[in-house]
């Protein structure tokens, strides 16, 4: 069965477009990663790059919007192409809140950094969250480059996996303000911070959900596990 | 197996065959028609979707090498071995064609000529079925004021909407249009389609059409055909999102080799 089109020209299109969504995600993938470092090394260097590098970002998203809506107002895509061009759409703003979470986290470091106290609060222990996070989007958009909806459904089951870790990290994060009220406005600082991780995760998973939606055509979106399951096999 | 569509059914096809001379030109099509919808028949050149198109109203018989098998149920009735007259089926089941066919005759004439043959009216009501059907197709604005010039005097658009007017004017149950926009431009096609979606209350609507975006844009079904078989059918929203077959999906979506 052809899996090109008749039109090669659109299908040049549609490849291009694709890649520069994976070359967005592999940009927010690195600024994720600088942010977590400047958090463990507590490095204002490293969350100076990454609020530095959030306006390439956003130029790109703008980019790809701009090529998305050229695409169907020329070729109107029908069926999956139609699918695949809603789901790029989708995943682009997605790929784009990301990087706002990661200039988020990168802006929360300086704020930790300059009230003088970050040795003494427990954000080592969101190292276990962040890479849980980064991975995550890291796998959905290798999945995405693939298409692959089984690897999307163990995304989706990953995510509660961040959800716990955050909820563990904010009843500890508790105990610490209740024991030194110095530490509360630190502490809101960096809960700001493990929310900003664990909304990585979220992102993620909507990505997953669309890589299903191009490909079985149906939306998965607000919907039970187990009916997820039997629409990817 | 036939595919079964929610609304109540105008045309019923079953086990249908059909052969031009030896050429197997449609292969056991079974397919329901439903009522007051749009119905679109889409498929590459030659896959038969004009043919099972004119079986409807048995333009076929007008060449003696080609037949038919199988049963063509309108309102309850296998047109195929029907003795009734072909003039009375084609009264209920009217056809426009991919070009304008306009009679050498004035605008009036061109859409009083088919009901004088079904009817006898007196000039009054005439006069009223002619104006009744022009509305219809969109075309009254534009000729009212010369309905004495001869219908090739239209434009191109314009002749296309005459020949629907016709075709209503006799008050069809059933219209079928083969390719009715292929000769027109943008605005006119958009004119044309327009009235598709508005004769569908009265009407059942079946179309042929090339142009996918134009059988996305105004029918309710579409059936996708390919070298003499149905190969999909089903709403319009589904064939055009998410079609079962793959098949399909590569017509649609331009992959077809």
């Amino acid at each position: 069965m052809p899996e090109k089109h008749l039109s090669t020209q659109f299908d040049s299109e549609l490849s291009a477009v694709s890649s520069r969504v994976l070359e967005l995600g592999g940009l927010v993938e690195s600024q994720i990663i600088r942010a977590i470092l400047a958090l463990s090394h507590f490095s204002v260097e490293l969350a100076n790059e990454v609020t530095a590098t959030e306006t390439r970002v956003n130029a790109m998203e703008v980019d790809i919007d701009r090529e998305l809506s050229s695409i169907i107002a020329r070729r109107q895509p029908t069926a999956r192409d139609l699918r695949l061009l809603i789901a790029i759409s989708k995943t682009t703003a997605n790929l784009e809140r990301v990087g706002d979470e990661a200039e988020k986290i990168a802006r929360m470091v300086l704020s930790i950094i300059n009230s003088g106290a970050p040795r003494s609060l427990p954000s080592l222990e969101l190292r276990v969250a962040a890479d849980l996070a980064s991975g995550l989007l890291r796998k959905a958009l290798d999945a995405f480059a693939r298409l692959d909806t089984t690897a999307a459904l163990s995304i989706l089951k990953e995510d509660d996996q961040i959800d716990r870790e955050f909820d563990g990290f904010v009843r500890k994060l508790i105990t610490y303000m209740m024991e030194d009220p110095r530490m509360i406005s630190p502490s809101l600082d960096l809960l700001f911070l493990a929310k900003a991780i664990e909304r990585i995760g979220d992102h993620a998973k909507n990505i997953a959900e669309f890589i299903i939606y191009v490909v079985k055509g149906a939306d998965v979106r607000h919907t039970p596990m187990e009916q997820i399951e039997s629409v990817v096999k | 197996m036939t595919i079964a569509t929610p609304e109540r059914t105008k045309i019923s096809v079953k086990n249908l065959d059909f052969y031009y001379g030896k050429f197997h030109a449609l292969k056991n099509i079974n397919l329901e028609i439903p009522e007051n919808k749009v119905t679109a028949f889409i498929g590459p050149s030659g896959c038969g979707k004009s043919t099972l198109l004119r079986v409807f109203n048995r333009m076929f018989e007008l060449y003696p090498e080609q037949r038919a098998q199988g049963e063509v149920v309108l309102d309850g009735e296998n047109l195929l071995t029907s003795k009734k007259d072909v003039a009375l089926l084609r009264a209920k089941v009217g056809m426009v064609f991919q070009k304008p066919t306009p009679f050498p005759m004035s605008i009036f004439d061109n859409i009083a000529f088919g009901v004088k043959l079904f009817e006898s009216l007196n000039t009054t009501d005439m006069e009223e079925r002619v104006e009744w059907a022009l509305r219809k197709a969109a075309l009254w604005g534009e000729v009212k004021d010369k309905l004495n010039q001869g219908g090739s005097s239209l434009s191109g658009g314009q002749q296309q909407r005459l020949c629907i007017a016709r075709g209503i004017a006799i008050k069809p149950e059933v219209l079928l249009l083969d390719e009715p926009c292929s000769a027109l431009d943008p605005i006119s096609t958009g004119k044309v389609e327009e009235l598709i979606t508005e004769l569908k209350n009265d009407y059942t609507v079946v179309i042929v059409t090339h142009n996918m975006q134009q059988a996305a844009r105004c029918s309710d079904y579409t059936a996708y055909m390919y070298l003499g078989d149905l190969m999909e059918f089903g709403s319009t929203d589904q064939m055009f999102f998410k079609p079962t077959r793959k098949e399909t999906e590569d017509y649609i979506t331009g992959r077809f080799g």
